[in-house]
């Protein structure tokens, strides 16, 4: 966050600080064209508006027009009259989803399995790079780190399926270690556990690369301080790393809470069976077999938008808390 | 005394860490080492726990059937095909993006900034951006799967900041006083300098069309499926082709088991060119992250 960068926006307040021209500065780039009128900056800017061309016409059509396209949530949408044509139903399918036998389960569903998601997965990373960065053994770390990232880079498909062997009743790996023959996905009281550990398993390492970035800036001064007034890795590790990480966490923590109607929908879909929707059937997948699989466009639209507008609320709520706690922006 | 007893100290923590680290990484490894063991197996063997540690009746079979399957190959190349497209287009809407964005004198920075971001915040919602995508007349053809997600808009941000704070202003500079106009100095000097953030935006980008299978399902209409979804009639609903049967000596009983070897040969296949392929971007995972983090 440079002090002095906010041109663009006045004319000329930089020059006069501290009396040099600022040429290895961030508004070098900027500064003399700060005079021209308007219409030549325009001009002189010609190439980047061109760039810019092709990605803002992608974001008014596939972006902005669905926005505005939001608005069949209140009205009964037929394909052959359009958006606006369509007729207004005001709140009808509103109703219809609170009035949908299995609403309450979905909302509950929703909101229980992001907030368990969270509160399990949060901590492990920290806890993770605070050990990893500690380790002092260059290939080893390296090592650790690869291995850990390795299940981010797989597919939810496979991930799923994964599960699905390993969970299977009849010679599924987890069954063959317990010596059981439990079918795991027809049980609803397993299924947060088994959403949540597997997402555990293939995130936590992940997760770990914003925090091991903070950590390496720590001053390796401090280290050799801490040392020579004799504390153990553990009182250092507790002392400076946590503290470090703390600012990072916090952010983490809040944007988080933010998503928190956010449950994607393809893990749930790909692990739901008939038997443990009790705990699986959340609002993400209602919307895609409302929308998409029976084309109830309009009712479907309604749902996502319910979805969509208690998470900007949340959002909005978390980014005043944000803004409060920390100095990081994000935009 | 006092730092021989630190000095102690200091080794029965390292082996501690080490310890828990090696715990964490058998965790995270073993379910990935126990796939690529019972790809090379018997899947009876499979199933009646005799494959922990190594493979047992060896066998290639699995992968075998995997290249000879008439849909998963198909889906494998569709697979390439939509990624290397993919990738090149993402990358390219990154930087035509992130460069003008950069720019801290353009006029109407500000808002164009304002005009992408608010899109990561809110959105259409499935069903108005799937009705946008049938009117643009994109379903079913392969398009579909790259131009209704635009621009990345974190990651063009990470880009901007890259821009903005690793590039040396000097050298921009210098073009410029050459007499090199803004875009001439992108080609030839912003572009060359920013290889360590375009390999790490081409390695996710890759790995997001690599990886995905959502999009392909609801905007394809069941043509040029791509790998997982493929791999989704295999994995998660289970189903032997019938018309498999009557080509395989053996019938159904052997057919069950090759379908059950397909399962785990598939997987690797599926998963491994990833895997091959983040090691080599790795070491600039931190820095990327940073750049998104830094506000230019």
């Amino acid at each position: 966050m440079s002090k002095n960068a906010s041109p663009g926006r006045t004319a000329a307040p930089d020059v006069s600080q501290g009396g040099r021209i600022p040429a290895a500065g961030p508004a070098a780039l900027s500064r003399p064209s700060r005079a021209k009128p308007l219409g030549r900056r325009l001009a002189d800017n010609w190439q980047m508006y061109a760039l810019l061309a092709i990605p803002v016409v992608l974001t008014v059509v596939y972006k902005y027009i669905p926005m505005y396209g939001i608005q069949i949530a209140f009205r009964d949408f037929d394909p052959n009259l359009g958006f606006l044509e369509s007729q207004w139903v005001g709140l009808k399918w509103f109703a219809r989803f609170f009035n949908a036998p299995t609403c309450f389960r979905m909302i509950k569903n929703t909101v229980l399995i992001s907030l368990f998601s969270l509160l399990w997965s949060f901590p492990i990373p920290i806890i993770l790079s605070l050990i990893i960065n500690q380790v002092r053994f260059h290939r080893f770390k390296r090592v650790v780190q690869t291995v850990l990232y390795a299940p981010h880079f797989i597919s939810t498909m496979i991930i799923c399926g994964m599960i699905r062997i390993f969970l299977s009743p009849t010679g599924g790996l987890l069954n063959l270690l317990l010596g059981t023959q439990i079918d795991f996905l027809t049980q609803s009281s397993a299924f947060r556990t088994i959403y949540i550990a597997s997402g555990i398993w293939q995130d936590a390492g992940w997760g770990c690369i914003i925090y091991l970035a903070t950590l390496a800036n720590v001053d390796p001064g401090l280290y050799e301080a801490a040392k020579v007034d004799g504390a153990s890795v553990f009182q250092r590790i507790l002392h400076i790393d946590l503290p470090e990480l703390l600012p990072m966490a916090i952010l983490n923590l809040i944007m988080a809470a933010g998503g928190l109607m956010n449950v994607g929908f393809e893990k749930v879909w790909l692990l739901q069976t008939d038997l443990n929707k009790a705990t699986s059937d959340v609002i993400a997948v209602y919307v895609y077999q409302q929308g998409i699989e029976q084309a109830k466009y309009s009712y479907s639209t309604a749902v996502g938008l319910f979805n969509t507008a208690v998470n900007i609320i949340l959002l909005l709520v978390v980014n005043k808390i944000a803004s409060k706690a920390s100095d990081v922006e994000f935009v | 005394m006092n730092k021989q007893a630190k000095g102690m100290s200091d080794r029965t923590s390292d082996v501690i860490l080490a310890a828990i680290c090696v715990i964490v990484l058998l965790i995270v490894a073993y379910p990935l080492y126990y796939v690529v063991i019972a790809s090379f197996s018997n899947p009876y063997d499979v199933y009646a726990g005799k494959t922990f540690l190594l493979p047992s009746g060896f066998t290639l079979d699995g992968y075998k059937a995997v290249f000879a399957d008439p849909k998963i190959m198909p889906g494998f190349f569709n697979s390439v095909k939509y990624t290397v497209v993919g990738t090149i287009f993402s990358v390219v809407m990154l930087y035509v993006t992130a460069y003008p964005l950069a720019q801290k004198d353009l006029p109407g920075r500000k808002f164009l900034s304002l005009f992408f971001v608010f899109t990561m915040y809110f959105g259409g919602g499935m069903i108005p951006t799937y009705l946008i995508v049938k009117q643009t007349g994109l379903i079913g053809n392969m398009w579909s799967l790259f131009l209704p997600g635009g621009v990345a808009v974190g990651n063009m941000i990470i880009v901007r900041n890259y821009f903005q704070n690793s590039i040396p202003h000097d050298l921009v500079e210098a073009a410029g006083i050459d007499g090199a106009s803004k875009f001439r100095t992108f080609i030839s000097v912003v572009i060359p300098l920013s290889m360590p953030i375009l390999a790490v935006q081409a390695v996710f980008a890759m790995v997001a069309y690599w990886n995905d299978w959502f999009t392909a399902m609801i905007y394809l209409g069941g043509k040029g499926q791509p790998l997982p979804l493929v791999l989704r009639g295999i994995l998660i609903k289970s189903a032997a082709s019938t018309e498999q049967a009557g080509m395989i000596e053996g019938g159904f009983a052997e057919l069950n088991k090759l379908t059950e070897m397909i399962k785990f040969s598939s997987m690797i296949v599926a998963a491994l060119p990833m895997l091959i392929a983040y090691p080599f971007v790795q070491k600039y995972f931190e820095k990327g992250f940073m750049a998104g983090a830094v506000k230019g």
